[in-house]
């Protein structure tokens, strides 16, 4: 079972809520915030093995093109140029589709791996940790993401998703049964917290909501569940010893009070989950 | 031989446009014929490599001279590739641009200015 965590806006606690679900449950943590992963800052895994992740970039052997440009022709994303001088290639911005490959009438185009970044595999006590890490100034976090995701096995998975409802969030939340949308209690909040659950409904994964820093009964995130009649899985509150254990780089699941609290939210979406799978 | 100058409208008396890969038009002044000839630039809907695309499109157009406010870093890398000259201008309308050029008044442009630097410039 695949869940995952994401916000709309940023800041908003997906990596506090799935590190200490993860731990209160004993579930595999991804980390897809690939962009910034800090999720095993808390977590604090024992790194045990660590992979390249490269996409397939086209080396063009110059003694066979004919410089015919089909390649920068079919070239979607602007990553190739034809010239008088030969073709020009901007790695940053291949996609690595493989039409150039393709279309190359002499075959003059092997493909070759570029390194975008890497995948770490590690353990913190009783549960597995891998995280994705984008290189810096690479632009293109989906194919970390996906290789992150074929790392999935049949245990119940929590996968932390970067903030917004972009590719890197499609990517991440693709194929999931279940999603937790975690927001605040302030417009900002509201207002990205609309645009996430818009992206879940269209990708029809069902889902709940989480409020952080909840500080009173009936914010405008429960008038708003209310009103759409939206799932409210639960509210963290705004509490220092929260704000404390977090800048420690403590997990909330270390105190007894919030551990209970994070296994009922488990509890609660596994229950969730079976409702949704015998609709 | 032909002379391209970014441009905000499809005129000669239009405005050069301080952007190559985001400007809305290409004029193209023929030195052979004294003619006009005006295009849209394909960069301009590019989701990604605007330049490169702009670049890409006044290669093809044969083009020999490119003027421009500046250059970012893979426009200039296309279109010296593609043995363009590139010389920058403060402004002015196209027509006054090519005469600048023609009288030898204009600098070559040999760095690239920032990257993206025309995102959301309209």
């Amino acid at each position: 079972m695949k869940i995952a965590v994401l916000s709309g806006k940023g800041g908003t606690g997906k990596t506090t809520v799935s590190t200490n679900l993860a731990k209160a449950m004993g579930w595999q943590y991804i980390d897809c915030d690939v962009e910034e992963p800090n999720g095993f800052i808390f977590l604090n895994p024992k790194i045990i093995e660590t992979r390249e992740v490269t996409i397939p970039v086209p080396i063009i052997d110059e003694e066979k093109c004919i410089n015919c440009n089909k390649c920068a022709q079919i070239c979607q994303f602007n990553a190739l140029a034809g010239t008088n001088t030969g073709i020009i290639f901007f790695e940053k911005l291949c996609h690595g589709c493989g039409a150039c490959t393709l279309v190359c009438p002499v075959d003059a185009i092997k493909e070759e791996g570029r390194v975008i970044g890497k995948i770490d595999i590690g353990k913190s006590e009783n549960i597995s940790c891998i995280r994705g890490l984008l290189d810096v100034g690479e632009p293109m976090a989906p194919p970390i993401i996906k290789e992150l995701k074929k790392l999935i096995d049949e245990k119940p998975t929590v996968i932390d998703c970067s903030p917004g409802s972009s590719c890197s969030v499609v990517a991440a939340i693709e194929g999931t049964d279940y999603a937790v949308l975690v927001t605040e209690p302030t417009e900002f909040g509201l207002h990205d917290l609309k645009i996430a659950v818009e992206l879940v409904k269209t990708m029809k994964i069902p889902f709940g909501i989480i409020i952080n820093r909840a500080d009173e009964e009936n914010d405008l995130i429960v008038r708003y569940c209310k009103e759409e009649e939206i799932n409210l899985l639960g509210r963290i509150p705004f509490d220092r010893k929260v704000a404390v254990l977090y800048s420690n780089g403590k997990l909330l699941v270390e105190d007894k009070a919030y551990r209970k609290e994070f296994e009922e939210l488990g509890r609660k979406i596994l229950g969730v989950k079976a409702c949704n799978s015998l609709l | 031989m032909k002379i391209c100058v970014s441009s905000l409208n499809k005129e000669k008396n239009a405005k050069m446009d301080q952007h190559f890969g985001r400007c809305p038009y290409f004029s193209i002044f023929d030195t052979e014929t004294n003619a006009f000839e005006f295009l849209e630039n394909a960069g301009v809907t590019a989701n990604q490599g605007a330049g490169i695309a702009a670049g890409q499109q006044v290669i093809d157009e044969k083009v020999g001279v490119v003027i421009t406010g500046s250059l970012g870093p893979n426009a200039m890398r296309v279109l010296h590739g593609g043995n363009i000259e590139t010389y920058t201008c403060q402004g002015g309308s196209i027509e006054e641009v090519i005469n600048l050029f023609q009288e030898g008044k204009l600098e070559r442009l040999e760095s690239a200015g920032p990257a993206h630097s025309g995102m959301g410039h309209k």
